[in-house]
C-alpha cells in the first residue's frame, strides 16, 4: 500500500490530487440529493395543500344559501280546516309567485316562474302554520330557499352567458331573477338546512344531519365493542399469555388483519351479519360490528404498547404488598395505561370515522330521508354521504360534497386533536 | 309490549342487585363490617362473584333467545299460512314474510295488505310478543334462582376473590380470541361464496379468460346472455393503477424519509412531520372525491392540450391519487427503517471521508434495504386494496389494456359495483364478488406475511 503510493507521488499524481479533483463533483452531488430529499416533502406537502385547497374553495359556499322573499297569503280555502297539515302549500306558494308577476302568463312561462323557488318552500310554509295556526288567513313576506340552479347562479359557479346557450336558463328567467334583485328579494343567508336536515334529491334541500347521526350510532357501536374487547385483548397477551405457538398464531392474526383491506371486511359482514344471522340492512348496528372487528387491531396493539409502557417496578410493588395478580392489573398497571390506550382507541375511532367501503358492502349506501333515532333504523355515514353526493351530476352538489367532506375532516380533527392532547396531558416518563 | 331493550335492561337490573344482595350477604355472615376481616375475600367480591354468576346466563340465554327467536317465528308464521301461499316458490314466501314482518314493525310495505296477511301479521305479533314475555320470564327465573343458590353458599370461606379473578381470566381469553374468529370468518364466508361461484364458472376459466363483463341478461335470447367471467382484464387494471401509484410513492416517500431522518433540522421535522401525517389521516373518500373533482380533469385538459385522447376516468388519475395516499406510509415506515440503522456505520462511512449522500445511498440504505423493500411490500398491498380512490375515479369496463391514459377497471371496483344494489344470491355476478374477495384476501395476506417475516427479520439483525 505505501508502496503504491510512492508511486504515484513519484508519478506527481498525489491522493489527494484524486480527492480534489472529484471533490467538486462530489459536493455538487451531495447537494443534489439533498434538494432532491427537500422537493420529495415539499411535494407531499403540495399536495396535501391543493387538496385542502380545492375542497374548501369548492365547499365553503355552501355555508350560504340563496333565499328569496315571497309575499305569502295562507288561503284558508286551500288549508283543511281542522287539520293544518293537510293543505296545497306548493299551491299557496304558486299563488304567490303568480301575484308577484302578474304579466306572466302562459303555462310554460309559469312553470318556469315556479322553477326558481325549492319544491321545499311548500314544506316550509307547512311546518309555520303547524307551529302557529294563527297564520291562516293572514299575509306574510316569507324568505324560502331558492332553487339549487338559482343558487349556483347567485355565487357565480354558474354564468349567465353559457347556461342560457345551454338551456339551464332561459332569458325570461334571468329578467326576473334581476328584477327580485332590483326589489332586495334575493339574499344570501347562512345554510341552516344544511346542518338540520338529512338527505334529499333537492341539492337546496339536502343536508348532513342523518348522516351525522348515522356516523354518531355507528360509532357508538364500534366504541362500546371494540374498546372493551380491546383492552381485554391486550391485558391478555401482555400479561398474562404464556409464550406459546397459540400465543403466537393470535400475535400474527392480529397483525395481519390491521392489513387485510377493509373492503373484504364488508364482505364477511355481509356474508356473515346479513345473511348467516339476519340482521337488518343498512343499519348502524352492522355497521357498527363490522367497524368493531375493523379497529380490534389497532386498538389492540396501542393497548399492549401501553402496557409494555408501565415499568415493572410497578406491578413488583404491588405483588410485594400481597395483592393478586389480577388486584396488580386492574388497579395499578390498568390506570397508568389508560391514557394510552385511550389515545389509540380515539385513533382507531378517528379511522373508523372515515371508513367507506366496507359499509358500502352492508347497504349503508341507501337514499335515506329520515335522520336515524336507533341502532336499528336505516342510516348512512358522512363518508358514504360524501360518496353519493359526489356521484349526483346536479352543479350544487359539488358544493355540498366539499361542504360535507369539510365536515367529516373538521370531526376528523377534533378526535385526532383529543388524542393528541391525552397523549401530551398524560404522557409520563419513567 | 316487552320490547327486548326492556328485557335486558331487566336482567342488567337484577344483575346490579344481585351485586348488592352479595354485598349485603357477605358482611352479614361476617357478623357486621367490623368483622369482615374474617371473610376470604374483601365484601366487594362476594358481590361481584353474585352478579357474575347471576348476570352471565341470564346473558347468555338472552343472546341465543334473541339469534334464533326470528328464525322460529317466521317458520310458525309461515305454516300458518294457508296453502296455496306456502306453495308458492321459496323467494316469493320471502317477499311475503318481508312484508308481514315490515306490517309488524309498523312500516310501509311495498305491495297492499290483503285479508290473509293482515292475519299472518297480528299471528306474526302475537308470537313476538309471546317469545318476549317468556323471554323475560325464562332469563329473569334463572336470574333470580342462582341469585338464592349464590347468595345461600357464600360463607367465610367462600373463595370470592379467586372465582371472580377466574371468570375474569376467560373473559380476557375470550376476548383475545375474536382476532382468531374474525380471521376465520373472512375466510369461511369468502371461501364458501366463492366455492359456490367455482362450481358454476371453472376456477381456469376465471384465472385466464381475458373477457369480462359480469351483467347476465335477464332473458336467455338477449347479447351477454351468459356473462363472461375472465378475471384477467381486473388484475390488468388493479396492477395498472397499483404501479403508478407505487411509482408515485415510492421515491417521493422514500427521498421524504431520507431527508427527513438524516437531513432535517429539529424545528423543520417538527412541523413537516405532523403534516405529512396528516396526509394519512384523510379519508380515502376525500381523496376520491379529490381525484375525480381536480386531478382526472385536469390530466384530460393536459391530455387534450398536447393532442392526446385521455378518457375522463383514467387510470392515470386514480394511481396518482392513490400515489399521493400511500407516500406518507411509505415514508413513515421508511423513516423506522433507517432509524433503525446503527450510528456506528454512518460514523465509520464519515471517517472514511465519504459525504453525507455517499454515507446514504452506499452504507445507510443497503443496511436499510430489507425494512424499506418490506415497508414498500406493505405500501403495495394498501395498493391493491383500496377502494374508494378506484370506485370513484376509476371506470367500470374491463379493458385489458396497459395504456395508462386508457379507462380500466380493479378487482376492488368490481366488488362494490357487484354488490352494491339489487342482488339476488344466487347468480354467478354477485358470487363473483365473493371469488375476488377470496383473491384479494390470499394476495394482500401474502404480500403481509411476506413484508413482516422480512421487516422483522432485518430489526433483529442490529438489536
Amino acid at each position: 500500500m505505501s508502496s503504491q503510493l510512492s508511486n504515484m507521488s513519484d508519478n506527481g499524481i498525489k491522493p489527494i490530487d484524486i480527492v480534489k479533483k472529484n471533490l467538486a463533483g462530489r459536493r455538487w452531488a451531495e447537494q443534489r440529493f439533498r434538494r432532491m430529499g427537500l422537493a420529495a416533502i415539499l411535494a407531499s406537502l403540495f399536495f396535501l395543500a391543493l387538496l385542502f385547497f380545492s375542497i374548501i374553495g369548492n365547499g365553503y359556499s355552501a355555508l350560504l344559501q340563496t333565499y328569496l322573499k315571497i309575499d305569502v297569503f295562507f288561503d284558508p280555502g286551500k288549508i283543511a280546516k281542522n287539520d293544518p297539515g293537510n293543505g296545497d302549500y306548493p299551491g299557496i306558494v304558486k299563488v304567490s309567485l303568480q301575484k308577484m308577476f302578474p304579466d306572466v302568463t302562459g303555462r310554460r312561462d309559469k312553470r318556469q316562474l315556479y322553477k326558481l323557488i325549492s319544491s321545499g318552500a311548500g314544506f316550509q310554509l307547512r311546518k309555520m302554520v303547524l307551529a302557529d295556526p294563527t297564520l291562516i288567513g293572514h299575509q306574510q313576506s316569507i324568505w324560502v330557499p331558492a332553487d339549487d340552479d338559482v343558487d349556483m347562479l347567485m355565487k357565480g359557479h354558474l354564468s349567465r352567458q353559457e347556461d342560457t346557450q345551454s338551456g339551464r336558463f332561459n332569458r325570461q328567467q334571468l329578467q326576473w331573477l334581476d328584477r327580485l334583485e332590483a326589489e332586495k328579494r334575493i339574499k344570501k343567508k347562512f345554510n341552516t338546512i344544511f346542518f338540520t336536515s338529512g338527505d334529499s334529491r333537492e341539492p337546496e334541500l339536502a343536508g348532513v344531519l342523518g348522516a351525522v347521526a348515522g356516523s354518531f350510532f355507528t360509532l357508538l357501536v364500534t366504541l362500546l365493542l371494540s374498546f372493551p374487547i380491546g383492552v381485554a385483548s391486550a391485558v391478555y397477551l401482555e400479561e398474562f399469555a404464556p409464550k406459546n405457538r397459540w400465543t403466537d398464531l393470535i400475535e400474527v392474526n392480529i397483525n395481519n388483519l390491521a392489513a387485510v383491506p377493509s373492503i373484504v371486511f364488508g364482505l364477511l359482514g355481509l356474508a356473515v351479519f346479513l345473511n348467516f344471522f339476519g340482521l337488518p340492512r343498512s343499519a348502524p348496528l352492522v355497521g357498527g360490528l363490522v367497524l368493531t372487528l375493523m379497529t380490534l387491531p389497532t386498538i389492540i396493539i396501542a393497548g399492549r404498547a401501553a402496557i409494555q409502557a408501565v415499568p415493572p417496578s410497578i406491578r413488583d410493588a404491588a405483588l410485594g404488598v400481597g395483592a393478586s395478580k389480577m388486584q396488580t392489573i386492574m388497579h395499578h398497571v390498568l390506570p397508568l395505561a389508560m391514557p394510552g390506550m385511550l389515545t389509540g382507541a380515539i385513533i382507531g375511532m378517528a379511522r373508523a370515522l372515515g371508513e367507506t367501503a366496507p359499509l358500502l358492502m352492508i347497504g349503508m349506501v341507501a337514499f335515506i330521508v329520515d335522520i336515524p333515532g336507533g341502532f336499528t333504523d336505516p342510516a348512512t355515514v358522512l363518508p358514504v354521504q360524501v360518496y353519493l353526493w359526489a356521484d349526483s351530476p346536479e352543479r350544487a352538489f359539488v358544493e355540498r360534497t366539499s361542504a360535507a367532506t369539510l365536515v367529516l375532516l373538521v370531526f376528523l380533527f377534533a378526535m385526532n386533536g383529543l388524542a393528541v392532547y391525552l397523549r401530551k396531558r398524560f404522557e409520563r416518563r419513567w | 309490549m316487552i320490547s327486548p331493550t326492556t328485557v335486558l335492561f331487566i336482567l342488567l337490573l337484577l344483575t346490579g342487585t344481585a351485586y348488592y344482595i352479595g354485598l349485603r350477604r357477605s358482611v352479614a355472615v361476617a357478623g357486621g363490617l367490623e368483622h369482615v376481616r374474617k371473610l376470604h375475600s374483601r365484601p366487594p367480591y362476594y358481590g361481584a362473584m353474585t352478579a357474575l354468576w347471576c348476570g352471565i346466563p341470564a346473558l347468555v340465554i338472552f343472546a341465543f333467545w334473541q339469534t334464533f327467536e326470528a328464525d322460529i317465528i317466521t317458520n310458525l308464521v309461515v305454516a300458518g299460512l294457508p296453502n296455496e301461499i306456502r306453495n308458492l316458490p321459496a323467494d316469493q314466501i320471502n317477499l311475503i314474510v318481508n312484508d308481514i314482518r315490515n306490517l309488524a314493525a309498523g312500516n310501509i310495505v311495498s305491495s297492499q295488505a290483503t285479508q290473509v296477511i293482515q292475519e299472518a301479521t297480528s299471528h306474526y305479533s302475537r308470537l313476538q310478543q309471546t317469545s318476549h314475555t317468556a323471554l323475560a320470564v325464562v332469563a329473569g327465573c334463572v336470574c333470580i334462582l342462582v341469585l338464592v343458590i349464590v347468595q345461600h353458599k357464600i360463607s367465610k370461606t367462600t373463595r370470592a376473590r379467586n372465582q371472580v379473578e377466574r371468570i375474569i381470566f376467560w373473559l380476557l381469553v375470550s376476548c383475545s380470541i375474536i382476532a382468531i374468529f374474525t380471521t376465520i370468518g373472512i375466510v369461511l364466508s369468502v371461501l364458501y361464496e366463492a366455492i359456490r361461484f367455482f362450481k358454476a364458472v371453472p376456477v381456469a376459466e376465471f384465472l385466464f379468460g381475458l373477457k369480462w363483463s359480469p351483467q347476465i341478461a335477464i332473458r336467455s335470447d338477449q347479447v351477454g346472455a351468459s356473462g363472461a367471467f375472465g378475471a384477467v382484464p381486473v388484475f390488468t387494471g388493479t396492477l395498472l393503477i397499483s404501479a403508478i401509484a407505487m411509482a408515485v410513492a415510492t421515491p417521493i416517500g422514500l427521498m421524504s424519509a431520507i431527508y427527513m431522518s438524516e437531513y432535517a433540522n429539529k424545528t423543520f421535522r417538527a412541523v413537516a412531520k405532523p403534516l405529512m401525517e396528516i396526509l394519512a389521516g384523510i379519508p380515502t373518500v376525500v381523496y376520491g372525491f379529490f381525484a375525480a373533482l381536480v386531478v382526472a380533469p385536469v390530466i384530460r385538459d393536459a391530455g387534450q392540450w398536447i393532442g392526446l385522447d385521455v378518457s375522463s376516468e383514467s387510470a392515470l388519475a386514480a394511481g396518482l391519487v392513490m400515489g399521493i395516499m400511500i407516500i406518507p406510509f411509505v415514508s413513515s415506515l421508511s423513516d423506522d427503517m433507517i432509524n433503525a440503522v446503527p450510528q456506528g456505520l454512518r460514523d465509520g462511512a464519515y471517517a472514511l471521508g465519504a459525504t453525507k449522500s455517499e454515507t446514504i445511498k452506499q452504507v445507510v440504505l443497503p443496511a436499510a434495504l430489507p425494512g424499506i423493500v418490506g415497508s414498500i411490500l406493505l405500501a403495495i398491498s394498501r395498493a391493491i386494496g383500496e377502494t374508494m380512490i378506484v370506485v370513484m375515479a376509476a371506470g367500470l369496463t374491463a379493458n385489458l389494456t396497459l395504456n395508462p391514459l386508457k379507462t380500466v377497471t380493479t378487482v376492488t371496483v368490481q366488488i362494490v359495483t357487484l354488490l352494491v344494489g339489487d342482488q339476488e344470491f344466487d347468480s354467478p355476478k354477485t358470487l363473483a364478488a365473493f371469488a375476488l374477495g377470496l383473491l384479494l384476501f390470499l394476495v394482500t395476506l401474502c404480500l403481509n406475511i411476506i413484508a413482516l417475516v422480512v421487516v422483522r427479520k432485518y430489526r433483529e439483525q442490529y438489536e
